[in-house]
């Protein structure tokens, strides 16, 4: 079976500082993979990569057995019509109403007509849990739960074949958490999708994910199914698992 | 340090920012002119870049026009009758109208512009622009330069009209002269080619107020401190910008030197 994504010696760096070096990665059909690791790692530059958003130095990334690390203009446009993200900030477009947000890639992508939409986009609102007078409400109006759902919304709404999830639980109270990740576990389930997600909220991972890989200075240093990461006999993994601040992973404070 | 390092500094950092911006605007003009074309966005960036701007850019015709026609009166000996009118309404359409609103547009339109788009990219709805399959170049780029290049001749015209009613209103109510004869000297003085070359100096500054806003907003980093200084740089540069490209559009248009 050709993986859904497939990530090869993936080298990335930002002036003197290597973000990634040497990244592998793997990710098969219908797989739910959480990248977990410290702040500064490369999480969000490995997934910035796939989507296209940041070049890599070196290094390969198949999407579909498709390479796609040099692709531009309309061509990326079509392989990222594969995708769907939740960011970390939710990222709406504050200039748009809440339905408008979730339609967005239907109206703007697909051609759809606006009433069209508008039905999906309040469909797949009810889906993430908000009725449809939120629709019309404007982004700065909701919770940053609220917002996190209607993020979620707006990445399922074009029915994507692979979700990224950057940090889908920073900034939530426990509670909504794990709301969050329920949805998540649900809405992916029911759409059989792939995803790719990031956080260091290990709740969060254990929930959401069939595979965990752990990122450290820009490499996977182990990656496994979930039920085997606390088995994993890698000190790395240990520490970071457990939240000590001793071990091998030493915080550089205040670079 | 080192000045002579200092010096070699500014001057990498400096070509590689006119180096940027070039890059910039090769990836921008391609997206004016291939679809898709959001009309609706167009639409809307021209009524927040002409129609709001149109009090100021008025205001500030007026009172140019006026000052212009005061120190033209004070300046010349006799003939003002004829003189006041004819330089009031050239300085305006060839020099002064375009500059002014130029400026003005800039203050106004090219820190909204810059800080519309920063924010956007310090909150990753750019990003989010491109994961939903939508060319950011095209979505907010594309708009605002063609916004922008359409409405500045407009205001200008208007500004323009403006501009000489100021001098008319002072040289009629304050220097005493005829009105009929100022209008007539006005006229007489004027030809096609100021006007125009006036207008095609606008549709100029509107391209690099809206590509300095653009350019400065996408490329902002940082959070609030870099939204702030991305504002700051898009007024800055698109106010220098158009002052260069004003002198040689007039050396152009009127020949320079003897």
């Amino acid at each position: 079976m050709t993986p859904k994504i497939e990530a090869k010696g993936v080298f990335k760096r930002f002036g003197a500082k290597v973000v990634l070096d040497g990244l592998d990665l793997t990710v098969m059909p219908g797989e739910s993979m959480v990248i977990i690791g410290g702040s500064g790692t490369g999480k969000s530059v490995t997934i910035k990569s796939v989507l296209g958003l940041v070049t890599p130095d070196k290094g390969s990334i198949k999407v579909d057995g498709v390479e796609v690390t040099r692709l531009g203009g309309s061509a990326r446009e079509k392989v990222n019509r594969k995708f769907g993200m939740l960011f970390q900030s939710a990222a709406l477009f504050d200039s748009l109403k809440v339905w408008e947000n979730v339609a967005f890639a239907l109206i703007q992508g697909r051609g759809l007509g606006r009433t069209e939409a508008k039905d999906i986009a309040l469909a797949k609102l009810a889906k993430v849990g908000l009725g449809p007078e939120v629709g019309e409400l404007s982004p700065s109006e909701l919770s940053g739960g609220m917002q996190k759902r209607v993020g979620l919304a707006r990445a399922i709404a074009a029915e994507p074949e692979i979700i990224f999830f950057d940090e889908p639980t920073t900034g939530l109270d426990p509670i909504m958490a794990d709301v969050i990740n329920d949805l998540i576990v649900t809405t992916v389930k029911d759409m059989g999708v792939t995803t790719l997600s990031i956080t260091h909220d290990m709740a969060s991972a254990r929930k959401i994910a069939d595979k965990i890989a752990m990122l450290y200075k820009g490499k996977i240093i182990w990656s496994g199914r979930k039920e085997d990461i606390d088995k994993s006999g890698n000190p790395y993994v240990d520490q970071f698992i457990h939240g000590r601040a001793e071990g091998p992973i030493k915080m550089e404070v205040g670079r | 340090m080192n000045p002579l390092a200092l010096i070699g500094r500014f001057f990498i950092a400096l070509f590689g920012e006119i180096g940027s911006i070039f890059i910039f605007a090769s990836k921008a003009v391609p997206a004016v002119i291939t679809p898709p074309i959001y009309l609706r966005l167009i639409v809307q960036q021209m009524m927040r870049i002409g129609y709001f701007s149109l009090p100021v850019v008025g205001l500030t015709a007026f009172f140019t026009g006026g000052a212009l026609a005061l120190q033209i009166f004070i300046g010349s000996d006799i003939g003002a009758q004829s003189l006041v009118p004819q330089i009031v309404v050239l300085g305006i359409t060839r020099e002064l109208g375009p500059v002014m609103a130029g400026l003005m547009v800039a203050g106004r339109v090219s820190a909204a512009i810059a800080a519309e788009l920063g924010t956007m990219r310090v909150t990753e709805q750019i990003d989010a622009l491109v994961t939903l399959s939508t060319n950011p170049f095209k979505y907010l780029v594309a708009p605002r330069l063609i916004a922008a290049v359409l409405t500045m001749p407009i205001l200008v015209a208007i500004a323009d009209i403006i501009g000489v009613m100021g001098g008319w209103v002072v040289g009629v109510y304050s220097l005493d002269f005829n009105s009929a004869i100022y209008l007539k000297n006005t006229v007489n003085g004027l030809e096609t080619g100021d006007v125009t070359s006036g207008l095609y100096k606008a549709a100029v500054f509107g391209f690099i107020i809206a590509l300095m806003g653009c350019f400065h907003g996408y490329n902002s980093k940082g959070g609030a401190q870099g939204v702030g200084a991305a504002t700051t740089n898009a007024v800055v540069s698109a106010a220098i910008l158009i002052l260069a490209a004003n002198y040689v559009m007039t050396a152009m248009f009127f020949g320079g030197g003897r």
